[in-house]
């Protein structure tokens, strides 16, 4: 790890100021993904402020009847919070599909919406990467590129967003609160995250002074018609070739609303309001999940390895919607997908 | 930087430079080889040491950040001279072949319990997932792991102790 300076902040305020103070400087609450790019010179901040000892740790009702929950609740206590499993249990399952047990102990809910990618390339600095170091390409377009994006990619860069925990939140309508100097803002989920475009260096609209303080959850939670489905390279411990996070409200057997987001096939999690508004109103049958994931998948594109992911994601979808329809939502415990 | 690290029970005075690694920590600085650095990236747990009572990874944690903490290792596990539950187990189960991952199993194993939320196989090899044994003693593993899961819920719980 390069030398840097330490520090801890005690207030947010005091955590605003000291990252507007140094320019190369980094938070850092659990440490596992900024610790890593340290270790392999990918990230070389000039001081990380500690972030761990803010009150930001609970997890409170908000006045709508939604759930406020601080940006350093860890993922595992996030998981298995009682109001998240009985009223957000699709919240439950994404964050245990992604990492392992220790891992989600240290991860915070900031830090997972702030987590880079895996392209091998970007972990890699003797390769041009336009995200690690702007104007010196894209290693992966013409290289392996088994598990980059299909959708949403650029000329510049074709990485994708690797969380489970953020697909969720994007499906759930999630809003992100931040604090910086010019005070704190809210954001829609939909508009944290980014496109590469031609600027991938930048994976979220996060301002650089600005600390993420909280995460929002509105009041509705699609507890009884809900999936998440991660498909991966083993069951365990490894990141998602294609997630689906699909939540239903359904009436008579019609649906009168749907989410699907999608991971690990775009820059962010993918929403496609247009697919889902083909959805409402459609009997909650086969028929009308094939058509949506076709509706979906209209504009991807692949880059030879990840070819496959097409009809994987395809696929996905309508098993999940199938799961959502059914209330079968996969378990993240016994993987036999059904 | 100077911290204090409570390490099974003993109070360290340390000082550190700040992008020294727990693990790195333990070894180097305190002696404590029992935990393993495997890949030192988060990848494998063989550097699983609990903290505060909650297992996680060494590797990817600064000393710096876990001032005033008590921090378990495998070294810290076994008390009076007993071998914790289960150390007993996996030397009963011979749950391991080369050895190298067996305190990262052995100190997940432990926060593992600790969390209560294995109940069937299925739910103790996904919740031990974050811990790779290059040998595959994994069956042995899971056995050593529902030995003390039965156990436990068979006896009343003992008092302290992780
Ligand atoms: C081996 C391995 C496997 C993994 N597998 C998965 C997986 O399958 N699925 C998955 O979703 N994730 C996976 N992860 C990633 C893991 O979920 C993330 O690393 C974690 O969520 C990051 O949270 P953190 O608190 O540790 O962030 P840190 O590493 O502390 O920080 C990450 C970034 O966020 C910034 N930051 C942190 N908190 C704030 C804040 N409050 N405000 C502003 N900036 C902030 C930091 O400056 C840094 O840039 C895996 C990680 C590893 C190492
Ligand atoms: S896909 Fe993006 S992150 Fe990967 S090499 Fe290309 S520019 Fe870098
Ligand atoms: S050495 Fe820490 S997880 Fe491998
Ligand atoms: S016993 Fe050899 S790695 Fe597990």
């Amino acid at each position: 790890m390069n030398n840097f300076e330490f520090s801890r902040a005690s207030d947010v305020a005091d955590a605003v100021r000291q990252m507007a103070a140094d320019p190369g400087a980094k938070f850092v609450a659990g440490g596992t993904n900024l610790i890593d790019l340290i270790k392999e010179g990918v990230a070389r901040p000039s001081r990380l402020i500690d972030i761990t000892r803010l009150p930001l740790g609970r997890l409170d009702e908000t006045g709508d009847g939604g759930l406020r929950i601080g940006a350093l609740v860890p993922n595992s206590d996030l998981a298995y919070h009682p109001q998240i499993e009985k009223r957000y249990p699709l919240l439950h399952s994404a964050i245990l599909a992604g990492a392992s047990p220790q891992l989600r102990n240290m991860a915070t809910t900031g830090g997972n919406l702030l987590q880079r990618t895996r392209c091998f390339y970007f972990y890699d600095t003797t390769t041009p990467c336009n995200k690690r170091e702007p104007g010196s390409g894209c290693s992966a377009i013409d290289g392996l590129n088994r598990m980059h994006a299909i959708l949403g990619t650029s000329e510049h860069c074709i990485a994708t967003h690797p969380s489970d925990m953020c697909v969720a939140l994007a499906a759930l309508d999630a809003r992100v609160l931040a604090t910086g100097r010019d005070g704190e803002r809210s954001i829609a989920f939909a508009d944290f995250h980014r496109l590469p475009g031609d600027t991938p260096q930048f994976d979220t609209n996060l301002k650089k002074d600005e600390i993420i303080t909280a995460i929002e959850l509105p009041p509705k939670g699609f507890a009884t018609n809900y999936s998440y489905l991660k498909i991966r390279d083993r069951l365990s411990y490894a990141f998602a070739l294609v997630a689906v996070a699909a939540a239903l409200e359904i009436e008579n057997g019609a649906i009168k609303e749907a989410r699907l987001a999608l991971g690990g096939v775009a820059h962010k999690p993918w929403r496609d309001r247009q697919a889902e508004s083909q959805l409402h109103g459609a009997p909650a049958i086969r028929e009308s999940f094939v058509r949506a994931a076709d509706n979906v998948l209209r504009d991807a594109r692949s880059f030879g390895h990840n070819d496959f992911k097409i009809e994987l994601a395809r696929r996905a979808i309508v098993r999940t919607l199938t799961q959502a329809a059914n209330g079968t939502p996969q378990s993240q415990g016994d993987k036999r997908i059904r | 930087m100077m911290v204090t690290l409570h390490v099974n029970g003993v109070a360290n005075k340390l000082t550190l430079a700040p992008w020294t690694t727990l693990l790195d920590t333990l070894r180097i600085h305190l002696g404590l080889t029992g935990t393993k650095k495997g890949c030192d990236h988060g990848q494998c747990g063989a550097c699983t040491v609990l903290v505060d009572g909650r297992r996680i990874n060494s590797c990817l944690t600064l000393a710096v950040m876990k001032d005033g903490a008590q921090i378990t290792t495998i070294e810290g596990l076994a008390k009076d001279g007993a071998l914790h539950p289960i150390q007993r187990a996996f030397i009963d189960h011979d749950a391991f072949q080369c050895g190298y991952c067996t305190p990262g199993q052995i100190c997940s194993a432990v926060g593992l319990i600790a969390e209560g939320r294995a109940h069937t196989a299925d739910e103790v090899r996904e919740l031990m997932s974050g811990n790779i044994c290059r040998c595959g003693a994994y069956p042995n593993i899971l056995a050593a792991i529902e030995q003390v899961i039965s156990q436990k819920s068979a006896a009343p719980p003992r008092d302290g102790g992780p």
